[in-house]
């Protein structure tokens, strides 16, 4: 896409979060929508493109009252909202609607009313021949499975894939809206449950209730509307294989490369360029192959980069080079199941000089998702400033 | 509770049926050659329709794995390899190592492993044991 010619003019999350026993899923979507609605200051008869995963664009737009001329129901799992900017883009550019809204909602922990995604397909699909005879009890049992190969190509530890959560969890002790606070140590990491070797609980990702919507319009448009536009400048997609155990390289993600590169190539930047990193972190080895696939670390040297405190939100008494997950991820923050979502979310509120853990003066954020395990990759590069 | 089980489509039966007699079946391209898996009437590299059918060595090694701690009850309930192998022949396949330890210590990456097929009533799978 052209860059800086569609903005977000209008981002929210659910008014709670975490666990939200009196709302369907639905009902996430639309209070999600309505937060955004009023963040825009727009009304739903002011949206003319709509899109969504986990529920169809159908419903969305009837649930609000709202009449599209464009309607993109992509759903290749967490990263669907990544993909959703990227063809909203296109489609604003080309003239098939004005306004676009995304929506993600997911009774993940209640399930109240869940839809939400799910792979697979019975026992006559690819992964329900292949993959599911064997056992696998969803993705901490298969998005884990390439990792053991990992450590070993790279001469890693489970050391390495603990570091992950305890740096995390220091950025989410500065959220208040964060499931968990406290700090952890790569000990409390190892010695919790253990839920699939080498993973244990605290390398696995919440399951929470939760939801979020991003409204776009064009750059022209952006410019008269309440908050400061955070434009869209530079996108990417892929998808690989519905099966993890088919993936082609178990070190690194054809998707993660594929949509990355993509990205970088639209926006014209380099990595040096950009201020603040979220990478879909389901489990703890999400970082270490975003990392090293979008270009930010040579192939087995994201530990290594974590470790050193790059990512942190403290290194030697100065901010890490490379704030990384700075709503705490995936990890200690939330998770309702597809949590594209809320990624693009904190590069919204970084940009906008508004998160709990603010990143000083940043001007290019990456949201960087994952959908199934390893399946699709969506990559959306964000700017504050003007074109 | 019975193992959850495949249900072979028109262009997997011959590979299910396989197993039942006791073959790994890979298929190759007749113009590229490169085999693959799993099974389908065209080759996923060069999409040519001139594909054929032979019986794989069964042998391969330990590409990755995990220890599920969570058991699905068709499984049973003590933790278990959910294990991806590399067969001599190229493709990898999900299957779970059995005939030993489910323990990192047992389980060695690169460890040579070779097919077991095991007879679950209306399919047999082809689980892997250490060679």
């Amino acid at each position: 896409m052209k860059q800086k010619t569609v903005a977000v003019v209008g981002a929210a999350e659910t008014t709670e979060m975490g666990r939200i026993p009196d709302m369907s899923a639905i009902q996430l979507h639309a209070d999600a929508a309505l937060n955004a609605l009023a963040d825009a200051g727009l009304k739903p008869s002011d949206i003319d493109g709509v899109a969504t995963a986990g529920t169809s664009p159908t419903e969305l737009a009837y649930y609000l009252g709202i009449t599209p001329t464009y309607a993109d129901g992509t759903s290749v799992g967490g990263c669907s909202f990544m993909l959703h900017v990227r063809h909203a883009a296109a489609a604003i550019n080309e003239g098939l609607c004005k306004t676009v809204l995304i929506t993600h909602g997911e009774s993940g922990r209640s399930r109240v009313g869940a839809g939400g995604f799910r792979g697979g397909g019975g026992n006559s699909s690819l992964p329900g021949q292949f993959e599911q005879p064997y056992g696998p009890v969803g993705p901490p049992s298969m998005f884990t499975i390439p990792v053991m190969r990992y450590l070993k190509t790279y001469n890693l530890t489970r050391e390495d894939l603990a570091m992950v959560s305890v740096i995390q969890r220091e950025w989410a002790a500065k959220n208040p809206r964060a499931s968990f606070h406290d700090p952890i140590t790569v000990d409390d990491v190892l010695s919790s449950r253990m839920i699939a070797y080498p993973f244990t609980m605290l390398m696995c990702c919440l399951v929470t209730d939760g939801g979020g919507a991003l409204i776009l319009t064009s750059a022209d448009r952006a410019k008269d509307f309440p908050q400061k536009p955070i434009y869209v400048l530079g996108t990417g997609e892929s998808v690989e294989t519905p099966m993890v155990s088919q993936m082609e390289d178990f070190t690194s993600s054809k998707a993660f490369r594929v949509s990355g590169k993509k990205a970088f190539d639209e926006a014209g930047i380099k990595h040096g360029d950009v201020d603040h990193l979220m990478i879909y972190d389901a489990f703890a080895h999400l970082p270490l192959y975003g990392l090293e696939d979008l270009g930010f670390c040579k192939p087995g040297e994201a530990a290594a980069f974590i470790r050193e405190r790059h990512t942190a939100i403290e290194n030697a008494g100065k901010p890490g080079s490379l704030p990384l997950n700075t709503n705490g991820g995936g990890l200690s923050y939330m998770h309702s199941g597809m949590y594209g979502m809320y990624a693009m979310q904190e590069s919204v509120r970084q940009l906008r000089g508004i998160a709990p853990a603010q990143v000083p003066n940043a001007k290019i954020s990456i949201s960087h998702g994952v959908g199934g395990m390893f399946a699709a990759s969506g990559t959306i590069i964000w700017s504050n400033e003007a074109p | 509770m019975d193992r959850v089980l495949p249900q072979p489509t028109p262009e997997t039966q011959e590979f299910w049926d396989g197993c039942k007699q006791g073959e790994l079946r890979l298929q190759r391209c007749t113009d590229c050659s490169k085999p693959y898996f799993p099974p389908r009437p065209f080759c996923p590299v060069c999409g040519s329709r001139s594909v054929e059918t032979f019986k794989a060595t069964g042998k391969g090694k330990l590409w990755s794995y995990v220890i599920n701690h969570r058991p699905r009850p068709d499984i049973g309930t003590e933790p278990h390899s959910i294990a991806v192998v590399m067969l001599d022949e190229g493709p990898k396949m999900m299957t779970n190592i059995v005939d030993c330890p489910q323990t990192p210590e047992a389980l060695q990456l690169d460890m040579p492993v070779e097919v077991k097929f095991t007879d679950f009533g209306a399919q047999t799978l082809p689980l892997f044991k250490p060679a």
